[in-house]
Parts: C-alpha cells; sequence; structure tokens
C-alpha cells in the first residue's frame, strides 16, 4: 500500500477539470436549466480550489470566503430560476437560441 | 487512505459533472449535479472544512437542487431534450476547444506555480478528540471579526433576492392590476372614461 497524501496541486487540478467540464457544458447545452446547473458546477469548482488553498497556505480566510460563494449562489438561483420560470411560462419549450427578444 | 478518499471522491465529482452535461433528461442532469456536490462536500472533509461540507449538503444537495428538481416538474418540461441535432455545426468542437484551453491554461498555472504553496498564514485547526468544533469557531472568529460587513451586506442581497424573485414569479391576477405597466394601462383607461 502506498502512502501517498494528496498534494494541494491535486485538489486545484481536479478543480480546473469540473471547472472546464461546467464551460463546456455551458457552451454546448440549450436547455437554459441544464446550462444553470452547469454554472453551479463552475462554482462548486470555485469553491473546491478555495477550500484547497486555505488549507495549502493555513489561512481560513478561503473558507470565510467559500461561505459568501455559497449565499450568493443560492441568491442567484433563486433569482435565475424566477426569471427562467417567467419566460417558460409564456412559450414552453423555449431553448437558449429562442432567448432573443432583446435583441435590437 | 487519503489517497484513497481522494481518488473516490474525485470520480464521483467527474461522473456526475460529466452527467450533467451529457444527460439529454433535466431530471437525470439534476440527480447527477447531487453527486457532483455530494463529491464536493467529501473533499471539503478532506480539507478540515467540516462546517463548509455541511453547508454544503444541506444548501446545494438540499436546497438548491430541490427547487431545480421542482421547477423542472412544475413548469413540465421533464421531456428528453434531443442532443442529435446541432443547430450550429461549430459550437461542438469549439466548445470542446474553449475547454482544453482553459484546462491547459489553468492547469499549466497551478504546475507553474506550485512552488508558492506554502503555509504562511495561522494554520488551519483540524477537529480532535477534545475539541470536535474547532473549524467552525475558527471559521466564525474570522467571519464575524474581519468580514462583518460583508456578512451584514450578505443579509440585504437575500432579502433583495426573495422580494425580486416574488415580483417576477408572481402570476397577473384577475381582480386588479398587479403589475405596473397594468397599473398604468388601467390609470390611462381611467382616464379616458371620464
Amino acid at each position: 500500500m502506498i502512502a501517498v497524501a494528496p498534494t494541494p496541486v491535486w485538489y486545484l487540478i481536479l478543480a480546473a477539470l469540473l471547472f472546464s467540464i461546467g464551460v463546456v457544458g455551458v457552451l454546448v447545452r440549450r436547455n437554459p436549466l441544464v446550462m444553470f446547473m452547469c454554472i453551479e458546477l463552475m462554482l462548486n469548482a470555485v469553491n473546491l480550489s478555495f477550500v484547497a488553498m486555505a488549507k495549502a497556505l493555513g489561512d481560513i480566510g478561503g473558507q470565510t470566503t467559500v461561505f459568501f460563494v455559497l449565499v450568493v449562489a443560492a441568491a442567484e438561483v433563486v433569482v435565475g430560476l424566477g426569471i427562467i420560470v417567467s419566460i417558460l411560462r409564456k412559450r414552453p419549450n423555449a431553448t437558449a437560441d429562442d432567448l432573443a427578444e432583446l435583441k435590437g | 487512505m487519503q489517497l484513497l478518499v481522494f481518488i473516490c471522491a474525485a470520480l464521483m465529482i467527474l461522473a456526475g459533472a460529466v452527467g450533467v452535461i451529457v444527460r439529454s433528461h433535466p431530471v437525470h442532469a439534476a440527480l447527477s449535479l447531487v453527486l457532483t456536490l455530494f463529491g464536493v462536500a467529501v473533499l471539503f472533509v478532506a480539507q478540515d472544512a467540516h462546517f463548509l461540507a455541511a453547508v454544503q449538503v444541506i444548501v446545494y444537495a438540499g436546497a438548491i437542487v430541490v427547487l431545480f428538481l421542482f421547477v423542472i416538474m412544475l413548469l413540465g418540461v421533464d421531456r428528453a431534450e434531443s442532443l442529435r441535432i446541432d443547430p450550429v455545426k461549430v459550437q461542438r468542437p469549439l466548445a470542446a476547444i474553449v475547454g482544453f484551453g482553459i484546462f491547459g491554461l489553468v492547469g499549466g498555472a497551478i504546475i507553474e506555480g506550485r512552488k508558492t504553496l506554502i503555509k504562511r498564514g495561522a494554520g488551519i485547526d483540524s477537529a480532535t478528540a477534545t475539541s470536535h468544533d474547532s473549524n467552525i469557531k475558527q471559521l466564525a472568529t474570522d467571519l464575524f471579526s474581519n468580514h462583518v460587513f460583508a456578512f451584514e451586506v450578505t443579509s440585504v442581497l437575500l432579502v433583495i433576492a426573495v422580494v425580486g424573485t416574488v415580483l417576477l414569479a408572481r402570476r397577473p391576477g384577475k381582480d386588479g392590476p398587479v403589475t405596473p405597466r397594468d397599473e398604468l394601462e388601467a390609470a390611462a383607461q381611467g382616464g379616458t372614461n371620464p
């Protein structure tokens, strides 16, 4: 049994991978709800790297920042889902391509 | 043991993340998101962030994903979306290039700057047999001594979000004006009919 403890670099690489998957999801998917979930993936990647940095640098400030990110993410989801509900109520099969009504 | 935990959690996170972007059914995507969020919570525990792990499970998996599922079921958009059609031909290759580019840039920066990851703060208190709540105490001390103003602003943000959502999602009623535009129209009609 190899006793190798994962270093902070591993956590940061994993967070970078998770963030990239989220970016690809936002760019590829057309359902606004799934795009929103991909934004959550990116937020979680950033949270993971904040916690890894807090552990590596020995500073609790990283964990405090994650606390605020959680609150802002909750507020963002509430407002975003409110907007999506009011759009999808008018046109039930709307995709992200259809939402060009504000274009001048 | 730590390595085993890391590998299992990393597999959970990556499987869930890939599931979110390849599952055609929105409900399946939301459940894959739960897998990712639990994996992140496990890694939080492995990094001595016990309070954040609990909050992650309660707020993300408990509230946000339930809100997603609620909206999916409420609006009746729980139909599988066809992933075969690709409206813009170059969209997926370009998205893959952008994804690999971001991963390459960030990964290169991490590898390049790994020497600077040295301990320079006071350190994170880990739970011991005598003090189980050292992480909560340390986090609360930092939050309520260095970040009190940000904490108060956060409460204002939450109130604004709740009021804004109620205003956005309210259905126009039958009896009387509810939106500002309705009130304006009602006032205009009242003005034309003396």
